[in-house]
């Protein structure tokens, strides 16, 4: 856990797109559950964020 | 004759001058201009017609600059949100029956016995079907009177094969299109499981044997685990594929009966052809790339996991 942290301070690939992977899931469950309307309404957010998240960490260095 | 020997002369010298990063420019040109106009370009439009309230079948109507009322009016639709509960009902359990079915055939394939390739080859004939061929003729199969398939169910459960019909029930529809989604693509799980289990070396297996490993804990510990990746990659990219159905499911059912299998695709298609609300279809439009290019980015990390093994 502490390793990831540090990995995100320090600007590392790994830890940065484990974290927008995780809030594009997060986005496509928040998009598709049946439970509340509101998560529905912020899904497109939070996926945005993450493919956004994706595209720019991905060329941070390993 | 005379006349263009001498006219070809300065091109020929002048393309053997050319550096080899201008010929090679030369050959990928054409394609970059094609992705331009083919992908890149209607996506940008998309992107700002999604900010309008644009109608295509009044091209000559003045078109007012909405900002982003259509996504705020889609994310609040109720019917929008029923729509994707019912993609992610199809999402799941076409992706939970293809994994399992696909994995179960892909280790009985795995086996060595005779007539091996054949069971393959008879197993992936369907996924080389055309979606509409199949959907057409499982139309036939669901139908009450003559359906092949309310036979079989009445085969084995006694019940009169008249007395339901998949595509027309509002509880069965949503079941007959899993049901032939299965079908068709399990043998393309089976595939890549197949690949998984073939990658897997014996002399873990050898290993295994040797510390008296049961074939139960050889599955879970060496089996399960080494197939796992080439898993997750089936099933993002069946989640993705599934997520932009079409084709099957307006062969199938068309949407219906009400909206009990109207998909995403299916509804932005209403909205963009039947209803001409394009300004807003274009949102909705932008929403489900969004959504499915953020998959996409998972499934390329996955592939390149999976390639680094």
């Amino acid at each position: 856990m502490t390793a990831f942290f540090t990995g995100l301070i320090r600007l590392r690939r790994g830890p940065w797109e484990m974290l927008a992977t995780l809030l594009i899931a997060l986005g496509v469950i928040m998009l598709m559950q049946p439970f509340v309307l509101w998560a529905f309404t912020w899904s497109f957010v939070v996926t945005l964020v993450g493919t956004v998240m994706f595209i720019i960490t991905s060329h941070f260095p390993e | 004759m005379t006349d263009t020997i001498p006219a070809s002369r300065p091109i020929r010298r002048r393309i053997r001058a050319l550096s080899d990063r201008s010929i090679a420019w030369l050959f990928v040109a054409p394609t970059i201009f094609l992705l331009l106009a083919v992908n890149i370009f209607p996506l940008i439009w998309t992107i700002r017609l999604s900010f309008t309230d644009f109608r295509a079948n009044r091209p000559n109507r003045e078109v007012e600059w909405v900002g982003l009322e259509n996504y705020r009016r889609i994310l609040t639709d109720p019917d929008i949100w029923n729509t994707m509960q019912v993609t992610a009902h199809f999402l799941v359990w076409t992706i939970a029956l293809q994994v399992l079915i696909g994995f179960t055939l892909a280790w009985l394939i795995n086996r060595k016995f005779r007539g091996n390739d054949l069971w393959t080859t008879l197993i992936v004939l369907p996924m080389m079907l055309s979606p509409a061929v199949v959907g057409n003729f499982w139309t036939f199969f669901y139908q009450p009177q003559i359906g092949l398939f309310n036979y079989v169910v009445s085969f084995f459960s006694g019940v009169d094969p008249s007395s339901f019909t998949m595509i027309g029930s509002v509880t069965l529809a949503p079941w007959a299109i899993i049901i032939v989604d299965t079908w068709m693509w399990s043998p393309f799980v089976m595939l890549i499981c197949l690949a998984g289990l073939r990658s897997i070396p014996d002399y873990i297996y050898e290993a295994a044997e040797i510390d008296r490993a049961s074939k139960w804990r050889q599955f879970w510990t060496i089996t399960v685990p080494m197939v796992l990746p080439f898993l997750m990659l089936a099933v993002l990219f069946r989640g993705i594929e599934n997520f932009k159905m079409f084709d099957l499911v307006v062969q199938l059912t068309g949407g219906g009966p009400g909206s009990t299998t109207e998909l995403a695709s299916i509804n932005l298609k209403r909205e963009a052809f039947e209803k001409w609300r394009t300004g807003y279809s274009s949102a909705f439009a932008v929403i489900l790339f969004v959504t499915v290019f953020g998959l996409a980015s998972i499934y390329v990390k996955a592939l390149n996991k999976v390639k680094d093994r």
